[in-house]
């Protein structure tokens, strides 16, 4: 309890701090330079040098954070990539020798790539099956809501339910584990289905696409709301049947906000973390990119040189949809 | 629009088809509920889906001791009952690991020496001999129980007490709350200054907040510990505090709060904006008494987002919380058990509960405004 009034009164002083920073700095922004009477010359002089001030005082506690957790990080981790493990001594390239002789960086980069065509894929297709027949039952929303609902579910704690899923028992015991239930139903052989190599990879990609596809449905369900009910019309008019209207004249309409949902769950994939680390730590072949960064972050006592060039791995990864993100941004600026 | 055609058959089919999609979906959650609240002897033996079925259990027991013996005319006996408050019937029992079904209840087992042992349906037994019984330890008895199903907190309890999920939920507020509310208040007068005021240079903080919307914070981590263990070292509070781990979650936060909250208020008709600032308000007015009410479906759907994250992360707060007792989060606690408890599905299952209700409970009162920030944040 008196953690939490701590915390609350830690709260309270930090909004207050905020809130005093933003008000005292405008007020006092004003009675440095008054705009409201004196001499026409002075408060013309005096609103020019407010409104150009004014922007930064609103800006300034953003652009320091966003300095200071992530422009100056991205730098300083590319210098890291090329200095030794506690970053006090530079040693080249050795870094990159390193990543590109070593075998789990394979591993993590083959797997990191299997996860990218797979769960955005998947989570794609699924959510836009699922947005394309919810529109048109009854209690469409009902069942919108409960299939979105494992986005509201920790990665750790969507690892922990599947891994009760995948629970094996040896040795004729009686299956706790759904799955291994079911294929003892059908008569199959139970598994311990998270320590299969490869197809193990599989598994863990079902948690992450169980997550994702409520974040795809809702997208592309209010995507599909967008297109003109007259070209369907006409499609329809045309003899058109279900599959053809559904391929031929929706899909091509709203082919922006698939990728757009497809760029979003591949970064999100591109950092998963969270579900590897829980459920095999990388073990069985199972490692990827930002799971292995993080364990060369602490691994006896930590490497910062390596893992910053497992980081530079993911970051490379990532700027291609950077640039085109940019871009996009740009263009409908400028419609603005 | 398209089932007008041929209606019947394919009505039918995507109401199956969605049936059978959603009950996929929310099993996995279902199955986790279920069996936090189930007992945790019946949990570990039968699948969830059986929870409401009457189990059989094999189990092991021992009698009293010889001393509670008592002599009844020429024989010596004890007595006593195996189930004892809990409730269940047994049908079969056995005094040798390698027949633990010899006998039905009622029977008489003849054992050693004109030993017998009786064991009936509720329970009771009775151990017979026509010599004193000796050693220090009881008969061994095996029996298989048909047992009710059975519903308890006491995982619940468990969790929260023993396994310290109490204190790592009050944690989690503590991290979650100001990390919430402090990247609001910063992204609101940067989007306004963003959307609504002339400076140079405006473009290229757009174009810069929306590189850095994808950024992994895989890159920021390091140099971020180092910094960190730096500053801690100046001020002598150490490098895992509370405010290290808000400012982080603010950091890593603002780009999305900019983005969305510029994207809105760029968006409030321009018309009230300038006709304010004809009649002499300045920028610090409009955004206080104009733009803020206005914009508060954006401020309250990247309210949730930010919650949502910062509840459910463990990367930022493994790395800036450290993983002592007394600062892990849930997701922290969680992740220790699924190393320490593996098997223990009682207490991972009610662990995760506790871990996942609180966004859960925001996920389905907050729902809408979740909906409009996911559309605003990616589909402009």
């Amino acid at each position: 309890m008196a953690q939490l009034a701590s915390a609350l009164v830690t709260m309270i002083l930090g909004v207050l701090g905020c809130a005093v920073y933003f008000y005292g700095s405008n007020i006092l922004l004003d009675k440095i330079f008054p705009t409201k009477n004196g001499p026409a010359q002075q408060i013309a002089r005096n609103l020019r040098i407010t409104n150009t001030i004014r922007p930064w005082l609103f800006l300034g506690p953003a652009v320091l954070l966003l300095t200071f957790y992530l422009f100056y990080p991205v730098i300083d981790s590319i210098r890291l990539s090329f200095f030794d493990r506690s970053g006090d001594e530079f040693v080249g390239v050795s870094n990159y020798v390193w990543l590109f002789g070593s075998d789990e960086f394979f591993e993590s980069f083959r797997n990191n790539m299997l996860w990218l065509i797979v769960v955005p894929t998947a989570a794609t297709f699924f959510g836009l099956v699922i947005a394309t027949m919810t529109d048109r039952i009854w209690w469409g929303n009902i069942a919108k809501s409960l299939i979105f609902m494992p986005m509201a579910i920790s990665f750790i704690g969507a690892s922990v339910i599947w891994k009760f899923i995948y629970d094996f028992r040896s040795g004729g015991d009686a299956q706790i584990g759904l799955l291994n239930a079911v294929v003892v139903f059908f008569g199959g052989e139970p598994q311990n289905w998270i320590t299969i190599p490869f197809w193990n990879n599989f598994f863990l990609m079902i948690i992450l696409i169980w997550i994702q596809t409520g974040f795809a449905m809702v997208i592309l369900s209010a995507a599909l709301r967008g297109i003109p009910d007259e070209t369907i019309e006409a499609a329809v008019l045309d003899g058109a049947n279900g599959v053809q209207i559904f391929f031929k004249i929706m899909v091509p309409q709203i082919w922006g906000t698939i990728a757009v949902v497809w760029t979003t769950i591949t970064i999100l994939v591109l950092k998963v973390f969270d579900i590897v680390l829980a459920m095999t730590n990388g073990q069985w072949d199972t490692q990827v990119l930002a799971n292995q960064m993080f364990d060369w972050m602490f691994r006896g006592g930590g490497d910062f040189g390596r893992g910053a060039v497992v980081a530079i791995v993911i970051m490379v990864l990532v700027i291609p949809i950077m640039i085109w993100n940019i871009k996009r941004a740009n263009a409908e600026m400028e419609g603005r | 629009m398209i089932a007008s055609s041929k209606r019947s058959p394919l009505t039918y089919l995507v109401h199956a088809t969605v049936l059978f999609l959603v009950v996929i979906w929310t099993i996995p959650t279902a199955g986790l509920f279920v069996s936090s609240i189930r007992d945790k002897d019946q949990l570990s033996v039968s699948g969830w889906w059986t929870a409401l079925a009457t189990s059989e259990q094999r189990i092991v027991d021992r009698a009293q001791e010889p001393k509670a013996q008592v002599q009844e005319g020429d024989r010596f006996v004890i007595r006593g009952n195996l189930l004892g408050e809990s409730a269940g019937s047994i049908t079969q029992f056995g005094f040798s690991s390698l027949e633990p079904e010899a006998f039905a209840v009622g029977t008489v087992a003849e054992m050693r020496k004109g030993q017998t042992l009786e064991v009936t349906a509720n329970g009771d037994y009775v151990l017979s001999s026509p010599t004193p019984w000796k050693g220090s330890r009881g008969q061994r008895i095996f029996y298989t129980a048909e047992v009710p199903p059975r519903f308890t907190l006491d995982n619940y309890r468990e969790v929260l007490s023993a396994e310290g999920l109490g204190q790592s939920f009050l944690n989690s507020l503590t991290v979650t709350i100001p990390a919430t509310i402090i990247p609001i208040l910063v992204a609101a007068f940067a989007a306004y200054a963003l959307a609504w005021m002339r400076f140079p240079g405006r473009a290229l903080l757009v174009a810069a907040v929306v590189g850095l919307l994808v950024v992994p914070l895989q890159m920021s981590l390091i140099p971020l510990l180092k910094s960190y263990n730096l500053i801690g070292e100046f001020f002598g509070v150490g490098s895992k505090t509370y405010v290290g781990i808000w400012l982080a979650h603010t950091g890593f936060g603002l780009p999305l709060a900019i983005y969305l909250l510029r994207n809105y208020i760029a968006g409030l008709p321009g018309e009230i904006i300038e006709s304010a600032r004809v009649d002499g308000a300045s920028d610090f007015d409009i955004f206080r008494k104009i733009v803020l009410p206005l914009s508060f479906p954006a401020l309250a759907s990247f309210a949730i987002f930010q919650f949502l994250w910062v509840w459910n992360d463990l990367l930022i707060a493994m790395v800036f919380l450290g993983n002592n007792e007394e600062h892990l989060v849930l997701t922290g606690q969680l992740r220790e058990l699924l190393g320490s408890r593996g098997g223990n599905w009682e207490i991972l299952t009610a662990s995760a509960f506790i871990t996942i209700i609180v966004p859960l409970c925001v996920f389905f009162s907050l729902q809408r405004y979740l909906v409009r920030g996911l559309l605003a944040g990616s589909v402009k």
